[in-house]
C-alpha cells in the first residue's frame, strides 16, 4: 500500500550543478576539435587518389594547400565543369600562384619560409595538363617541396 | 510551508556521461591530417641549359599516354607490373650490358662502394589522368622503398622506415640511413609533358 508512496511529500529537489563544469569542458573540447578542421570552404570537388607509399605530413602549420578540380555542383552553372585551381577561398588562375606563394611565405617566420610544403589536393579525374602548369609555376617561384595529397590504401589496382 | 528535507538527485554519474560524450566526439571527428606522396621539384631551369649526356642503358624510360596506357622501356605493361620492373632496373646487374653502369662512390658506413647510375625518366601526356599519374609515381617510389627496406634489413636488421623513424635519436642510425640512401638514391626525373593526345 505504502510501498510506492514517496517518503513524505517533498518539493522540488535542487538540481545539482556538480556536473556543469564537465558539460562545459565537453563543449569546449568539442568546439576546439571541430573548428580546426576546415580553414577553407571547398569550391571544387576533390577526391584524392589512393596510394600505398604515403607519408604523413608533419607540422601542419608549414603546409599550404592548392586545390584543383571541377567546381562543385552548386557552382557549375556559373563556372562550368572545366577543372579549376582554388587558392584559399577563391578560384584562381595559374598566374595568381605567384602572389599566393608570396603571401603564404609572408605568413611564416623568416627562418621557416623555405620549409613550407605545398600540398596539391587534386581530384583524381583531373587531367595532368593543369597539374603540370601549376607545378611549373611553383618551380618558377622556388616552391619546390610539394606533396601530392593521397589517401592510404593497401593495394593499387590496374 | 513547512521546510521539508529534499534529497538531491544523484549527479555522480553525470561526469561519466560527459566524458563518454567527449570521447565519442573525439573518436568520431576525424582530424584532417594530410597524407600524401612527398616529392621535390627540380629548381627552375637557368638561362643556359647544360646538356648532360646520359647513356641510354642508365635510363629507365616510363611513358604514360593520354589513354592512361603505360610504356616501360618500350614495353606495354600494366601498372601493377611496373614495381617489379623498376626494382630490377634500380638494383642493376653488373654483368648485364643492358643494365645501368656502376660508379665507385664514397658511402657512409660502408666506405667506397659501387653504386648504380640508375635514373628513372617519367614522361606523361597532358591528357593523362591524375589518378594514373599518382599510381605510376607511387609504384616508382614503392620500388625504391622496397629496395631500401630489403637492403637495410639485410645489413642492419631493421627496415629503412625504422631507420628513418629512429634517425633523430642516434647518430649511428642516422649514418646507416644515409648509407642506404646513398646506395639507392631516388632519381626520378620528370620530362616536360607532351601536348598531344588532347588536354583539357
Amino acid at each position: 500500500m505504502s510501498k510506492f508512496r514517496k517518503k513524505g511529500g517533498k518539493g522540488q529537489p535542487a538540481i545539482s550543478t556538480a556536473a556543469l563544469p564537465d558539460i562545459v569542458f565537453m563543449l569546449l573540447f568539442f568546439f576546439m576539435v571541430t573548428t580546426t578542421m576546415r580553414e577553407t570552404t571547398l569550391k571544387v570537388k576533390v577526391v584524392t587518389p589512393k596510394a600505398t607509399e604515403v607519408e604523413k605530413l608533419e607540422r601542419k602549420s608549414l603546409v599550404s594547400y592548392i586545390y584543383i578540380g571541377e567546381p562543385i555542383k552548386a557552382l557549375q552553372a556559373a563556372f562550368g565543369t572545366a577543372p579549376r585551381i582554388q587558392l584559399n577561398d577563391a578560384f584562381a588562375t595559374k598566374e595568381d600562384l605567384f602572389q599566393f606563394v608570396e603571401m603564404e611565405k609572408d605568413k611564416r617566420d623568416e627562418a621557416e619560409r623555405n620549409m613550407i610544403t605545398w600540398s596539391l589536393k587534386v581530384d583524381q579525374d583531373t587531367k595532368m595538363g593543369i597539374v603540370t602548369d601549376v607545378k611549373q609555376e611553383l618551380r618558377k617561384v622556388q616552391a619546390l617541396k610539394i606533396n601530392y595529397s593521397t589517401k592510404k590504401t593497401d593495394k593499387i589496382l590496374d | 510551508m513547512a521546510k521539508r528535507e529534499i534529497s538531491e538527485i544523484n549527479a555522480g554519474s553525470m561526469a561519466d556521461i560527459a566524458f563518454l560524450l567527449l570521447i565519442f566526439f573525439l573518436v568520431t571527428t576525424t582530424m584532417d591530417t594530410d597524407t600524401g606522396l612527398i616529392r621535390k621539384l627540380p629548381p627552375p631551369p637557368e638561362e643556359e641549359i647544360e646538356q648532360i649526356d646520359v647513356k641510354q642503358r642508365n635510363i629507365f624510360e616510363v611513358l604514360v599516354n593520354a589513354n592512361d596506357q603505360l610504356l616501360a622501356e618500350g614495353e606495354y605493361i600494366q601498372v601493377t607490373e611496373l614495381r617489379k620492373k623498376a626494382k630490377e632496373f634500380i638494383k642493376g646487374d653488373k654483368n648485364n650490358p643492358e643494365m645501368p653502369e656502376f660508379a665507385v662512390e664514397e658511402v657512409p658506413v660502408f666506405g667506397t662502394m659501387e653504386v648504380s647510375k640508375q635514373i628513372i625518366s617519367l614522361q606523361n601526356d597532358n591528357g593523362t589522368s591524375y589518378e594514373m599519374y599518382i599510381k605510376v609515381q607511387n609504384e616508382l617510389i614503392g620500388a625504391y622503398n622496397e629496395l631500401r627496406n630489403e637492403l637495410a634489413r639485410e645489413k642492419f636488421g631493421k627496415t629503412y622506415d625504422e631507420l628513418v623513424a629512429q634517425s633523430e635519436s642516434s647518430e649511428t642510425i642516422e649514418n646507416q640511413m644515409q648509407a642506404i640512401k646513398a646506395i639507392y638514391p631516388q632519381r626520378i626525373s620528370e620530362a616536360e609533358p607532351k601536348k598531344i593526345g588532347g588536354s583539357n
